[in-house]
C-alpha cells in the first residue's frame, strides 16, 4: 500500500470528495484552514529568521550583524547547555559545554553584550529557551532598558514550552507542575508588560525531530496547547487575554504535500479547540500562527549537498503551508553548527523561494486540490482523535509524567530506522545510491576551544565587581515570589538588573522545587 | 551480553541512543539505559553494578572528547578499563582518531546503518547479534 510518511493510504488519483469536508472558509477567516492572514506573503512575507548563537556574546553578536546584513529580517537566539539549564559558566556541570551549542549568558551583561548596536526596538527576537525562560526574558527586558527601549515595544517570541522538553526535547530542570507556573507567570506578566511579544511557542517540532510523525506532531502540539490553556484559566487568566498571543512551532518535513496539509490541519483543529472547548470570542483567539523549523532529523551525513535540496523541499512546504517564521537548515547541520558559508546558503534558499519562484504570489495555492484538501482532513481527523486520547488517558500532563508519550515517539524512531535500514524508505545517498564522489562537507565550523575560559574570566570578574548586598537581596525576593505564589517576573527583573547569574537565580528555583527526573523508558 | 547505555554531560537528544537501545534489545542484549545528564562517576558505577559487557554513550553536543577522556578515567580509577566503550552521536570523521587513542572500541557517527551498530557493539562485548556468547 502506499501511504504518507504518516502513514496514511494515498489512493492513485484524487476527486471531489463523497461527502464534503469542513468548511474552509477564505484566508483571514476563522476556521483559518487557509491562512491567518487575508493578504499572507502579498503584503509581507515570511520572517525569515536563522537559529544562530556560538561561543561568547561578542562572537553571536557578530553572527547577528553578518546575518542581518545579508537580508535577514528578525533573530534568532541559540543558547548554551548550560545558561538552557541554569548553571553559570563556572559550574563543574558545564565545563564542556560553555558556548559550545548555542552562546554562554551567566548575566544581564552578557545579553547586553549580544544585542550591543542592534536596536532592540526594531527587531524581532526569538529565543529557544525554556527552564530558565523566564530569567533570561529578564536579562533581555534588562538589556532593552539600557539601550532606552520601551519594554511595551519589544517583538518577538520567547519559546518557553516547557512541556515539550519533558517530552522530547529533555532540557526540564524543575518537576512539571512548578515549571508550568513558572511559564504562565511570563504569560501573565507579557499580557500586561509586553503586549508585542509572544510568551509562549507551542511546538510539535521537537517531538518530530526525535521521531514522531505528522500526526503525532499536531495532535500531542494541541494537546500540549489545551495544557496550557487550561492552566493559564485555572490561575485566573481569561482565555481571550492571552490565546490571541500563543504561536506555534512545526517542524517541515520531506513529505511536500503531507506537510503543507499538516499545518492547514492544524489551524482548523486549533479554531475548533479554541472556540468549542475553552469558548475563544476574540477573533484572534483561535487563529494559529506559526514558525516553521526545517528538519534537522531529515539531514544526512553522507553527500552533505544533498541536504540543500531537501532544505529547500522543506522549506516550500513550509510556504505552501502558510508559515510566519522560517528557519532552515545548513546542509552542514548533521555534523557541526553551520559555517557563514552554509547559513548563508539556508538564507538565500529562502530568498530565492520568496523573491524567485513565484508561490508568494496568491494565497494558499494548494486549497482546492482534491488530494491536498483529503489530506488536511484526514489529519485533522486522526489528530483529534489523538487530543481524544491523550483526555481519556487523564490528561496531557499525567501522561508525561509517566513517560507515555515520549514511548510513542520512541517506538516511532524506531519504525523510521527499522524503515530505513530495510530499505523501504530510501534515503539517497544513504541507503540508495551511494557512490561517486565527494562525501564530507569542505570544511567544518570550528569551535573556540578558549570560549569557556574567556567566559568563566568574564564571569569571575562581574562577580568580584559587583555591589553584593542588592544581588543578596534580589536572590531573597526570588525566594520570597515563589514560597508566596506570587508571579516570579518582578523578582527576576530586580535579580537581573542587581548583577545575579542564571545559576544563582535557578539555584534558588532548584531549592524550592526540586528537580525532575524522567521516567525510565522501559 | 549486557550493555550499559547512557547520554554523558547535558545534552538531551536521546532518539539516536532510544534506537540503539531497542535494536540491541530486539538482537538479544539485555540493555540498561541510564538516561539523561549522566557523570563519567555514575556510568561506570552503573557499569559495574551490572557486570557490563560493554559502556555506549551517546553525545550529540559536540563534547564527544573530553566526555569520553572523562570515562575512561573513571574507568580505569575504578580498575574497569577492560569493559569496552563505544561512542556515537554527531562525530566529525576527523575526530575517531582521537577517540580510538583515548581506548574507545567503536565510534558510530551520524548515518552509520543501525545493523552495523547492533553487529559493532555485540561484537564488542564478545557476542553475535543472534545472542549467542561466542
Amino acid at each position: 500500500m502506499i501511504t504518507t510518511d504518516s502513514g496514511i493510504p494515498v489512493d492513485p488519483w484524487y476527486g471531489p470528495p463523497e461527502e464534503p469536508g469542513p468548511a474552509l472558509g477564505h484566508p483571514g477567516e476563522p476556521p483559518y484552514t487557509r491562512g491567518p492572514y487575508a493578504s499572507m506573503y502579498r503584503e509581507r512575507l515570511w520572517t525569515m529568521r536563522q537559529y544562530a548563537g556560538f561561543g561568547s556574546a561578542e562572537d553571536t553578536n557578530e553572527r547577528f550583524r553578518y546575518l542581518l546584513g545579508q537580508g535577514q529580517t528578525a533573530l534568532s537566539v541559540a543558547f548554551d547547555l548550560p545558561t538552557q539549564l541554569g548553571y553559570d559558566s563556572s559550574h563543574e556541570l558545564a565545563s564542556n559545554e560553555v558556548g559550545r551549542v548555542g552562546v554562554a549568558i551567566d548575566t544581564a551583561d552578557d545579553m547586553a553584550a549580544v544585542f550591543d548596536g542592534l536596536p532592540l526596538e526594531d527587531l524581532s527576537v526569538n529565543f529557544t529557551i525554556n527552564a530558565t525562560a523566564p530569567i533570561i526574558l529578564a536579562f533581555y527586558i534588562v538589556a532593552a532598558e539600557r539601550q532606552g527601549a520601551d519594554p511595551a515595544r519589544l517583538a518577538g517570541t520567547l519559546q518557553n514550552d516547557i512541556l515539550k522538553e519533558f517530552l522530547a526535547r529533555k532540557l526540564y530542570v524543575f518537576p512539571p507542575q512548578p515549571s508550568l507556573q513558572l511559564a504562565g507567570d511570563v504569560v501573565e506578566y507579557c499580557a500586561r508588560e509586553l503586549p508585542r511579544f509572544n510568551p509562549i511557542s507551542i511546538t510539535g517540532y521537537h517531538a518530530r525531530e526525535a521521531g514522531c510523525d505528522a500526526v503525532q506532531e499536531i495532535g500531542l502540539t494541541m494537546a500540549a496547547a489545551i495544557a496550557y490553556a487550561e492552566h493559564f484559566t485555572a490561575r485566573g487568566l481569561a482565555f481571550d487575554s492571552f490565546a490571541p498571543r500563543l504561536s506555534f512551532h512545526f517542524s517541515s518535513q520531506l513529505d511536500l504535500f503531507e506537510e503543507a496539509a499538516k499545518v492547514r490541519a492544524a489551524r482548523a483543529l486549533w479554531h475548533e479547540i479554541a472556540t468549542k472547548r475553552f469558548g475563544a470570542t476574540h477573533p484572534h483567539s483561535g487563529r494559529l500562527r506559526f514558525f516553521s523549523g526545517c528538519s534537522g532529523a531529515t539531514l544526512t551525513a553522507q553527500q552533505p549537498l544533498n541536504n540543500v535540496v531537501r532544505s529547500t523541499l522543506q522549506c516550500l512546504a513550509a510556504v505552501l503551508g502558510g508559515a510566519q517564521s522560517i528557519h532552515v537548515m545548513g546542509y552542514d547541520e548533521a555534523l557541526e553548527i553551520p559555517t557563514e558559508e552554509s547559513v548563508r546558503l539556508a538564507l538565500r534558499t529562502q530568498q530565492i523561494i520568496a523573491h524567485e519562484s513565484g508561490v508568494t504570489r496568491t494565497v494558499d495555492p494548494l486549497a482546492g486540490s482534491y488530494f491536498v484538501e483529503s489530506l488536511t482532513s484526514e489529519l485533522q481527523t486522526r489528530a483529534q482523535a489523538l487530543v481524544q486520547e491523550v483526555d481519556d488517558g487523564g490528561g496531557y500532563v499525567h501522561l508525561l509524567e509517566q513517560g507515555v508519550p515520549q514511548r510513542w515517539i520512541a517506538e516511532a524512531a524506531y519504525r523510521t530506522e527499522l524503515a530505513v535500514q530495510s530499505g523501504e524508505r530510501v534515503k539517497v545517498g544513504v541507503n540508495q545510491f551511494t557512490g561517486g564522489g565527494e562525501d564530507r562537507p569542505p570544511r567544518l565550523f570550528e569551535v573556540d576551544s578558549a570560549a569557556g575560559d574567556g567566559q568563566r574570566a568574564r564571569l569571575a570578574s562581574r562577580l568580584a565587581t559587583r555591589d553584593p548586598a542588592p544581588a543578596a537581596r534580589a536572590l531573597a525576593q526570588v525566594r520570597e515570589a515563589v514560597t508566596a505564589g506570587a508571579n516570579t517576573m518582578p523578582a527576576f527583573l530586580d535579580a537581573a538588573r542587581a548583577g545575579c547569574t542564571v545559576g544563582e537565580i535557578s539555584g534558588v528555583l532548584r531549592a524550592e522545587f526540586g528537580e525532575h527526573r524522567e521516567p525510565a523508558p522501559w | 551480553m549486557r550493555v550499559v547505555l547512557a547520554k554523558p554531560g547535558l545534552d538531551g537528544h536521546d532518539r539516536g541512543v532510544k534506537v540503539v537501545a531497542m535494536a540491541l534489545r530486539d538482537a538479544g542484549a539485555e540493555v540498561i539505559y541510564l538516561g539523561l545528564r549522566q557523570t563519567p562517576g555514575q556510568i561506570v558505577a552503573a557499569a559495574q553494578a551490572e557486570d557490563a559487557d560493554v559502556i555506549g554513550i551517546s553525545v550529540l553536543s559536540g563534547v564527544h572528547i573530553p566526555l569520553a577522556r572523562q570515562i575512561r578515567e573513571a574507568q580505569q580509577a575504578a580498575g574497569v578499563d577492560d569493559i569496552p566503550l563505544v561512542v556515537g552521536g554527531t562525530i566529525p570523521d576527523q575526530d575517531v582518531p582521537a577517540l580510538t587513542g583515548l581506548g574507545v572500541r567503536a565510534v558510530y557517527g551520524v548515518g552509520t546503518p543501525i545493523g552495523d551498530v547492533v553487529a559493532g557493539v555485540m561484537a564488542a562485548g564478545g557476542s553475535v547479534p543472534d545472542g549467542r556468547a561466542q
